[in-house]
């Protein structure tokens, strides 16, 4: 611990541009439809994604009802399960957790955590959103469009993606599905620019990078991962896209399909793999650096304690956004690639999991000599915990090439990813959106609700895939519609899918419960007052609750101070927000 | 309170859940122990650590949990500590990582005396191919696939005329001898995948894969599709059959060569 004096009006510079007049809105339309306030976007964004989510939520269980059951769910064929479980993922990664995390918490997070008055382009960032409802609106045209929605697993390989032998090949599935995810990144693109600049250009006078919320930290770093990283799935996709349509033979080599020859010839169905990886790792990280960040600071504010080696904790983030982009080719081991990749892929895996051990360390140690008070935001972070750990884990299995062979494309990765990039984000979600709504609406979520509705979700999630590795270390493939007689399979195994099919529908039944308290709680939830937490930065410290257009009344906040002053000693209170000015010439504080 | 006694029973339950889980893998049936070993460190080491974060997170919940008049300590860093926590972190993957790439190294490279077969798969059905007296495959392309000549073989390339297809039907390995498979697919990608030998790659069209293995026990194994490949993909099913060298021979006699193929089907022989 360093303490520094503060130069008072020294360590705050002044101002270097005037503060500029936002855009009001002048009807009810522009106020709250074609909203250019990014708290109003972040909703828009949030209840998008929540009611997309939904479908993939029923999809899971329809998906779980016929492994458990097969054959006794007739309306579901082997063509119907191949598009749920395709639709289920795609969903959840993009149009759910992606979505939710940058254009939901990062609207509504960013302007009010570093001190802006709104994102520094509020019309594309209105843009943003409704391309974004345009690409969840053809995604979803998918399961009305003749032939159903592609069927081709959510990472899309070629040459099956676009064949016969695959639901939506050859009809509109996979062409929906593509031209929703380049809509999908158009859109984001113009969220993405929006988020970074106003990280970079819109903070408040004394908000250095420094000072930052780790939740801004995690949603700038993961946003300029995704600016990356999804250009190569826009090419991937518009690239199959011409293979479809136009009959070129980027992805498509000679091909026999049901004994008849294709007019392709010469295509690399592993430079699609390449490109959708290049994408599709940081894509986990992307998920994965706001739930970081958000949950490195409902633990602090929680714990009534400072967030445990900040410094270290910002470096691990940005250091383990980078490393992802080098690591694409662990979901690639049995791919047919040149097997000499493997010795590279596997120790930049391994070594990406030394950073991220490294938070897990300050997590856990921030709640040492803490004062945890165990809200439903705290729980939520603590299951996260439990969760990511098991998830992260396993993930060492995987990353190590000799050891992923007998695992790979087996039920132990499935475990693992819903672990690691599903379940451990989600858990962040809940306790963020328990954290946040008392700021967003006023209100409180019903406790009792809560606590109900956090008992299913975590205990059965890990019910549901804790088990499930087991099943893959047997050596259940992924992706079979049904098992059928299979030699090693004991009919232990099949009891064991009842079971986890059973926690699933307990777990779905868990969301409905939440769902419930998010409307119940807008009318009748607990007045919340502008700061339940009792937390020190900056989106609790606005004039009204909730924070009205422009977030701020007449002058723009000034910080003091990092984001993690609780508990400090010989304060007055166990927190002091980041617009109090240091006192008696000294503050404690990490230096920037 | 609860909160801590299930963080206890999470563990708990995790550990008794391994080693009382009547699902672990199938016993193996080739050379590739040392893959067995090392998921058993890795079990190892992940599983000490599982336990210890998610104990030491129980026991701070139990410790620190709020109490009126209670106030957190504060302190931002200890360099000390997190140096210490990411070197000791960095020592475990290392344990990890380095059987992992010397287990690999060996994974792909083939013994020089490993017999080559190949395997051929399409929607949804497994073929095979294995090399005539003179120990070659010949040439195969998908351009040359048709009716009677499912498998692509270059009919001007002589050391393909006696090399023994099987169509759809079951491969037998004998035993002891390695093995290079070789994998090639004509129209999407599959993945050949026997649990037991512990060894799966993905074919794919336009290219031939490979891995290699010596079976070391006799019986029936169950070939998996394990790459998605359309909605066939869960019926995908072959078999291989090890057993004793003189067995082997006696079914390899009873196969037939291409130059067998072409001839049931009438096609006239190739000039050469």
């Amino acid at each position: 611990m360093v303490e520094i004096p503060s130069g008072s009006a020294g360590a705050i510079p002044s101002a270097e541009v005037e503060d500029v007049e936002l855009y009001h809105p002048r009807s009810w339309w522009t106020k709250y439809v074609f909203s250019q306030d990014a708290k109003i976007i972040a909703v828009q964004y949030s209840v998008t994604a929540i009611s997309i989510g939904l479908v993939a939520l029923v999809l899971s269980w329809l998906m779980r009802l016929q492994l458990a059951f097969p054959g006794y769910f007739t309306f579901i064929d082997a063509d119907h399960y191949y598009q749920f479980i395709t639709m289920h993922g795609m969903i959840m990664v993009i149009y759910l957790l992606t979505a939710l995390f940058l254009g939901g918490f990062g609207n509504y997070l960013i302007p009010l955590m570093v001190g802006a008055r709104d994102m520094v382009f509020p019309y594309a960032n209105m843009l943003s959103y409704w391309i974004y409802l345009l690409a969840v609106l053809i995604l979803a045209a998918g399961f009305f469009a003749p032939g159903g929605p592609t069927g081709a697993g959510w990472t899309l390989y070629p040459p099956q993606a676009v064949l016969s032998g695959t639901p939506g090949g050859k009809d509109w599935g996979i062409l929906l599905m593509l031209t929703s995810l380049i809509v999908f990144i158009i859109g984001f693109t113009m969220g993405g620019l929006n988020y970074v600049v106003t990280v970079l250009q819109g903070r408040a006078r004394g908000m250095t990078l420094m000072r930052m919320p780790l939740t801004v930290w995690g949603i700038f770093t993961a946003t300029v991962m995704a600016l990356l990283a999804f250009p190569a799935l826009f090419v991937a996709c518009v690239m199959m896209l011409f293979d479809r349509l136009l009959g070129t033979s980027f992805f498509m080599p000679a091909i026999v399909e049901m004994g008849e020859q294709l007019q392709h010839g010469g295509g690399s169905p592993i430079l699609f793999q390449h490109l959708f990886w290049f994408f599709g790792h940081p894509e986990v990280y992307i998920v994965a650096l706001p739930a970081f960040g958000i949950v490195s600071d409902l633990i602090s504010t929680h714990a009534r304690k400072n967030i445990f080696g900040y410094r270290m904790m910002v470096w691990a983030i940005v250091i383990i956004g980078a490393l992802s982009f080098i690591v694409w080719a662990h979901h690639m081991y049995v791919s047919g690639m040149n097997p000499a990749f493997g010795f590279f892929f596997a120790t930049t895996t391994l070594i990406i999991a030394i950073p991220t051990a490294i938070k897990v360390y300050n997590w856990v140690l921030t709640l040492w000599r803490g004062d945890i008070h165990l809200t439903l935001p705290m729980l939520f972070a603590l299951a996260f915990i439990v969760t990511f750990v098991n998830g992260g884990l396993t993930g060492l299995f995987l990353g190590n090439v000799v050891v992923d062979v007998p695992l790979s494309d087996t039920m132990f990765v499935v475990a693992h990813f819903h672990m690691v990039m599903g379940v451990a984000p989600i858990l962040v979600i809940f306790g963020a959106i328990y954290h946040w709504y008392p700021k967003v609406t006023g209100r409180m979520l019903n406790e009792t609700l809560g606590q109900i509705h956090f008992w299913t979700t975590f205990l059965g999630t890990y019910a549901i895939f804790f088990p499930m590795h087991y099943l893959g270390l047997l050596g259940v493939p992924r992706r079979y519609f049904e098992l059928g007689e299979t030699a090693f399979v004991p009919p232990s195994a099949h009891t064991l899918n009842i079971f986890i099919t059973v926690m699933a529908l307990i777990v779905g039944a868990g969301q409905m419960v939440f769902l419930f308290n998010l409307v119940w709680s807008l009318f009748r939830g607990k007045e919340a007052g502008g700061n339940p937490w009792r937390a020190t930065t900056l989106e609790w410290q606005t004039p009204q609750t909730p924070p009205v257009h422009g977030n701020w009344g007449k002058d723009l906040p000034v910080v003091y101070r990092w984001a993690y002053d609780y508990s400090v000693p010989g304060a007055a209170e166990d927190f002091i927000p980041q617009t109090v000015p240091a006192s008696g010439g000294v503050t404690r504080e990490v230096p920037a | 309170m609860a909160v801590v006694l299930i963080l206890v029973l999470i563990v708990v339950g995790s550990v008794l859940f391994h080693v009382l889980s009547p699902w672990w893998w199938t016993p193996i049936a080739s050379n590739w122990t040392y893959i067995d070993s090392t998921l058993v460190i890795t079990f190892w080491i992940t599983g000490i650590v599982f336990v210890a974060v998610v104990s030491f997170m129980a026991y701070c919940v139990f410790r620190f949990r709020h109490k009126p008049g209670n106030q957190a300590a504060y302190e931002p860093e200890n360099r000390r500590l997190e140096w210490l926590l990411a070197g000791g972190t960095a020592v475990g993957v290392a344990a990890m990582l380095a059987p992992g790439l010397v287990v690999w190294n060996q994974f792909i490279t083939v013994p020089d005396d490993a017999v080559p077969v190949e395997v051929v798969s399409q929607q949804w059905l497994w073929s095979f191919r294995l090399p005539g007296a003179d120990g070659k495959l010949g040439r195969a392309e998908t351009r040359d696939v048709s009716p009677d000549n499912p498998l692509g073989l270059n009919k001007n390339d002589a050391s393909g005329l006696d090399d023994v297809i099987i169509e759809g039907g079951e491969l037998h390995l004998p035993i002891g001898k390695p093995v290079r498979i070789l994998l090639r697919s004509i129209d999407v990608l599959h993945d050949f995948y026997v649990p037991e030998f512990r060894a799966k790659m993905d074919m794919i069209p336009g290219m031939i894969t490979y891995f290699w293995f010596t079976p070391t026990r006799t019986g029936s194994f169950e070939i998996l599709c394990a790459e998605l490949c359309g909605v066939g993909h869960g019926q995908m099913r072959g078999t291989v059959i090890v057993e004793e060298d003189a067995d082997y021979q006696t079914w390899l006699g009873q196969q037939q060569t291409f130059t067998q193929l072409m001839a049931s089907s009438g096609e006239p022989p190739p000039a050469n």
